[in-house]
């Protein structure tokens, strides 16, 4: 390892600019002639447009132009997909609603734009947007599932009968069935997992510019996938072909998975550009993104959980409705199946597993990945399973965990996933060991006598990462591959450009992904910059999401090192006048191994580009591409232990420890592997205990603010304490695993187990709220 | 925001005379409700008056028995005040604790009583110790000011000018903040005079805003103790409920609040 190479702990190079404030957003893009959209937003969750009439708007300061959603349908704009098909049990295509990108006839949620004000300033154009008539006829609304699917409930889409999006299923009914049968112990679980709201610090935002000489679109928007995000607008909704359109996702201030979807209102600006043309620029404040960035969760399950006489797991039964929202976001469909119960069978031996999954439409935002997606509601049914089985068969929840763990690598679940590598043993004992398991039962007896009580709550996660091999996820309905590419340009003066399809929305590619070419030529990271987020200069690649950038796209960059590299010693060593098998990389130069011979990069690369003195028949030029597919999935996992106090007086708990043991494989950069495993924590934490998206019956959200949504603040959270053990991934040669989601996925499932230990009773729900404990305790 | 005319006036006369101009005045002192409150169009005065510079409104003075807060001093300079903090140490310590440091330095205790927030911290104080409202008119004693919900005796373009307090023989404030808005979810303000009168009042918990607790009062005349209040009960009805907290945790946290003030109050 050099000091910048794998391993290290390199501050982050593209913190400097965030931190003085020099980061360039979507919206700090001006252009000449810019105008401002604002959208007219439905008031109710479910109603028919009946007209709308902006003809004192259209008198108004600055007034460009009001454009409805029939204009949108007329101009033939396609609409919203989904991305992944998902076929039912009975053989069905999932049911999906059509989704315009403002609604001509009918709104299903609270904040759905049905028209859009172009105006010269942003002020004139909220002004004018009060102006502007809608005549809206009141439906009712199914504001959440358990009254979506009543009968007579009121119906959201003609396409989507009983509002079932689909009933899909996985796994082995029968051997489920049989294994139940003969169970020493069944335990059973029903239990929510809540709605949240992305909250990325930045807010969605757009500019967008038809160049009418051109006949080209250009996009800055707020994404993590600029590529995917070109590829639907001009496959799917007909804005312009993929060569007359660039998308730019510049500087992007956080994700979370909420990013990854082509929104309505970018493909408004895109579409209203052309028609007013203008550059068109619309920002989201905050009350937009509460109502219109895709939420996150929302599962209510039930699960039963077989158990022989010795205490092992014979069979899992789980039955959930996911909540889809209104409707079907971009990869909506997968979340709570193939990214949700694939991963049901947790860090357990179980032998026969079933899951039935039925999506819900309800009035509500629509639902799509967040941080974890799928694997966080998972780990947390099976995490308060494993914890509410222990107790109910009256043995400490660690050793039921071990008893349960699976030993041999590789393992194929009954659920699809073939874990390739794990050691379970040494996260639970890590962790078991940094918060001084053994000595619990001590602290808690003090904590009695202080007046608090003391509860401590495991959970063992695993998740699927790398997402994904291609073809095994084309096989399961994907609409896309889930590869990624890299371009290494060597300049004529020997620094090196890394061209990659992932984008960095805070993770820290641009130093991550420094530190690998520096491991292996061993050159300065201020020598190479990494370029990402621009169609027109990046070639395609699938974004960053599913904890994927360094197990895909840092793969990608490895094998277009590889390229870089073979080319590179052909050059040294022609000029050296050695053998190409003697030429090793070290310290930025190009040796002959045993000898003082050797080239510096910046020769081989000003050879390269002179290509005066080149190897017969070489082409010039030192710059190569490698699109890297995935063999398998990766698969994190680690332990979390949580010990906290709760005040019976008032239901708020407090945190004393949170310990992470973490296996992410190789770390690149411990630093920021540690930040990301705390952003996460802090995500997973705050669904525990503070976040919640809360509708009321006629489908308004009741938090759609910060005053009444609790984001987790800094003082809300324990100082944590990290550690890491180690089993290298072998599907991928940098042996590393992926880190971005791990703490959303296994921390409320610690925190949940650790208050409901304290009170001694497991009857509260997330987010568990210092009312919901107290009611808890006092009935 | 819609467009609005911005005055800062220079004196209280000057501040009263430029309201009357307007259309639809506001009066304008830290601005931690009204800025936000305009900024998400949901109240479009005529004329903003800016009284947080007028020099007669800044400013802490403590003579004899009384602690005097004129209005446009800042959360921030009362809780590091050494007079109040000597005079009035539960005062400091509920200014210490108003929203986060941002909030502190540009609310004022005027600001916040003219509000009357029904999860305001300094009502507590004003109502559980007995204040006096001034303004540019009269005084106004704190059981005729705090009239419900963001509703108080205040005249159109009547302004706060200070609160006066008499320091008392013991206080102790203590707040259980919402989760998500760190208002208070309830917060209860103990008082004993030196006559030797109990005064209690809670925040957050009442539909009727800032509240006087009868049986906690009564509890703690016999017994100044945490432990007088074990066997109080507090009726859940009139009590505010929503997501954070239903009405009966709410009655609960004014008992809890209520001991633990007392506890702070020494």
């Amino acid at each position: 390892m050099g000091v910048e190479g794998i391993g290290a702990r390199v501050v982050r190079k593209e913190d400097r600019r965030f931190i003085t404030g020099q980061g360039r957003y979507v919206d700090d893009v001006k252009m000449v002639g810019m105008s401002y959209a604002h959208f007219i937003r439905s008031p109710h969750a479910h109603a028919k447009v009946k007209g709308i009439n902006s003809t004192e708007a259209m008198k108004m300061p600055g007034v460009i132009a009001v454009l409805t959603g029939q204009q949108i349908v007329d101009d033939k704009v396609g609409n919203l997909i989904c991305g992944w098909a998902i076929t039912s049990k009975d053989g069905s295509p999932m049911k999906m609603g059509a989704w315009p990108a403002m609604a001509p006839e009918t709104v299903r949620f609270v904040g759905q734009a049905v028209a859009v004000v172009i105006a010269e300033t942003k002020n004139q154009a909220k002004d004018a947007a009060e102006a502007v008539v809608v005549d809206y006829e009141e439906l009712p609304a199914a504001a959440d599932v358990r009254a979506a699917i009543k009968s007579g409930a009121p119906q959201l889409h003609p396409e989507a009968p009983g509002n079932i999006v689909y009933d899909w299923h996985i796994g082995d009914e029968a051997a489920v069935g049989d294994a139940f049968s003969k169970a020493a112990n069944v335990v059973t679980l029903e239990l929510t997992n809540n709605r949240l709201v992305p909250n990325a610090m930045e807010p969605r935002a757009a500019v967008a510019h038809y160049d009418q000489a051109e006949e080209h679109y250009t996009l800055y928007t707020t994404s993590q996938n600029p590529h995917v995000a070109r590829l639907v607008l001009s496959a799917f909704y007909n804005i312009a072909p993929e060569h007359k359109l660039r998308v730019i996702a510049p500087d992007v201030g956080g994700g979370f998975g909420s990013k990854i979807y082509i929104y309505p209102e970018e493909m408004v600006a895109l579409w209203a550009s052309k028609k007013v043309n203008r550059p068109v620029k619309w920002t989201g404040d905050r009350s937009e993104a509460f109502l219109t960035d895709a939420h996150g969760r929302d599962h209510a399950s039930k699960a039963e959980m077989a158990f022989d006489k010795d205490n092992k797991i014979l069979g899992l039964r789980v039955k959930t409705h996911a909540n889809f929202g209104a409707y079907m976001s971009l990869f909506s469909s997968a979340v709570p199946t193939y990214l949700y119960a694939t991963l049901l069978s947790g860090q357990y031996v179980i032998p026969a597993i079933y899951a039935e999954v039925i999506g819900v439409y309800t009035n509500t935002t629509p639902v799509d990945a967040y941080r974890g997606a799928g694997r966080p509601e998972a780990s947390y049914l099976l995490e308060r399973m494993m914890e509410t089985a222990a107790r109910q068969l009256k043995v400490d929840p660690t050793e039921l965990r071990k008893k349960n763990f699976i030993n041999q690598f590789p393992y194929q679940t009954p659920v699809i996933m073939a874990y390739d590598i794990g050691d379970f043993h040494a996260s639970i004992d890590a962790a078991m060991k940094a918060i001084d398991y053994a000595g619990f039962p001590a602290r808690k007896a003090k904590a009695k006598a202080d007046g608090k009580l003391r509860g401590i709550g495991v959970s063992c996660y695993i998740e699927a990462c790398g997402i994904a091999p291609s073809k095994a996820v084309g096989s399961l309905g994907a609409g896309v591959g889930l590869w990624e590419s890299a371009e290494i340009r060597v300049n004529p003066v020997g620094t090196i450009e890394v061209l990659t399809g992932s984008h960095s929305h805070g993770q820290g590619h641009e130093t991550t992904f420094c530190q690998i070419i520096a491991e292996r030529l061993g050159v300065p990271i201020s020598q190479v910059s990494i370029v990402h987020g621009d169609t027109d200069k990046v070639q395609f690649g699938m974004g960053t999401y599913g904890s994927r950038s360094i197990a895909v796209g840092g793969a990608a960059i490895v094998k277009a090192m590889e390229k870089v590299e073979a080319k590179a010693k052909k050059i040294a060593a022609h000029a050296l006048e050695a053998s190409e098998s003697d030429i090793v990389i070290e310290n930025g130069e190009f040796k002959v191994t045993g000898t003082d011979k050797a080239i510096a990069l910046p020769m081989v690369a000003l050879a390269a580009y002179t290509a005066h003195n080149l190897p017969d028949g070489m082409e010039p030029g030192l710059k190569e591409t490698a699109f890297y597919d995935p063999t398998n999935f990766t698969f994190p996992a680690g332990a979390y232990i949580c010990e906290l106090e709760v005040d019976p007086g008032t239901g708020k708990t407090s945190f004393v420890n949170f310990v992470a043991a973490d296996d992410f494989g190789r770390l690149i950069n411990p630093m920021i592997v540690e930040g990301q495993v705390h952003g996460g924590l802090a995500q997973g934490i705050g669904q525990a205990l503070l976040e919640g998206a809360v509708y009321d019956d006629t489908g308004q959200l009741v938090t759609a603010s910060f005053m009444d949504y609790t984001m987790p603040r800094a003082d809300d959270l324990p100082s944590f304490q990290l550690s890491h053990t180690t089993t290298l991934c072998p599907g991928n040669p940098l042996g590393v695993k992926g880190c971005g989601e791990a703490g959303a996925i296994g921390a409320s499932a610690a925190v949940i187990n650790a208050i409901t230990d304290a009170i001694g009773n497991n009857k509260l729900e997330m987010p568990a709220t210092p009312d919901r404990v107290w009611h808890a305790i006092h009935g | 925001m819609y467009e609005t005319n911005y005055h800062r006036a220079s004196s209280i006369d000057d501040a009263v005379a430029q309201f009357a101009k307007g259309t639809d005045s506001k009066f304008l002192s830290g601005g931690q409700t009204l800025l936000p409150v305009m900024k998400q169009r949901l109240a479009a005065p005529s004329d903003v008056i800016d009284v947080a510079k007028i020099k007669d409104m800044i400013g802490i003075d403590v003579s004899g028995d009384t602690v005097t807060i004129k209005a446009a001093t800042p959360h921030y300079d009362v809780a590091q005040s050494d007079a109040v903090k000597k005079a009035i140490p539960a005062l400091s310590s509920l200014a210490s604790e108003i929203g986060d440091p941002a909030v502190r330095y540009r609310g004022t205790i005027g600001g916040s009583l003219a509000n009357n927030d029904p999860a305001a911290d300094y009502p507590a104080a004003v109502l559980a110790l007995g204040a006096t409202i001034k303004t540019n008119k009269r005084s106004i004693a704190a059981e005729d000011f705090f009239k419900g919900l963001f509703s108080t005796a205040l005249e159109d373009g009547e302004i706060i000018t200070a609160v006066s307090f008499p320091v008392p023989a013991k206080a102790g404030y203590a707040k259980f903040p919402n989760p998500a808005s760190r208002f208070a979810l309830t917060g209860v303000f103990v008082a004993k005079t030196k006559a030797g009168d109990v005064r209690v009042a809670a925040t957050g918990a009442s539909q009727s805003g800032v509240m006087r607790v009868g049986p906690i009062e009564q509890a703690l005349k016999a017994n100044w103790a945490a432990s007088a209040l074990d066997s109080v009960t507090i009726a859940a009805s009139g009590l505010l409920a929503d997501i954070h907290g239903s009405a009966d945790y709410r009655a609960n946290l004014v008992k809890v609040m209520g001991q633990r003030a007392v506890t702070a109050a020494g």
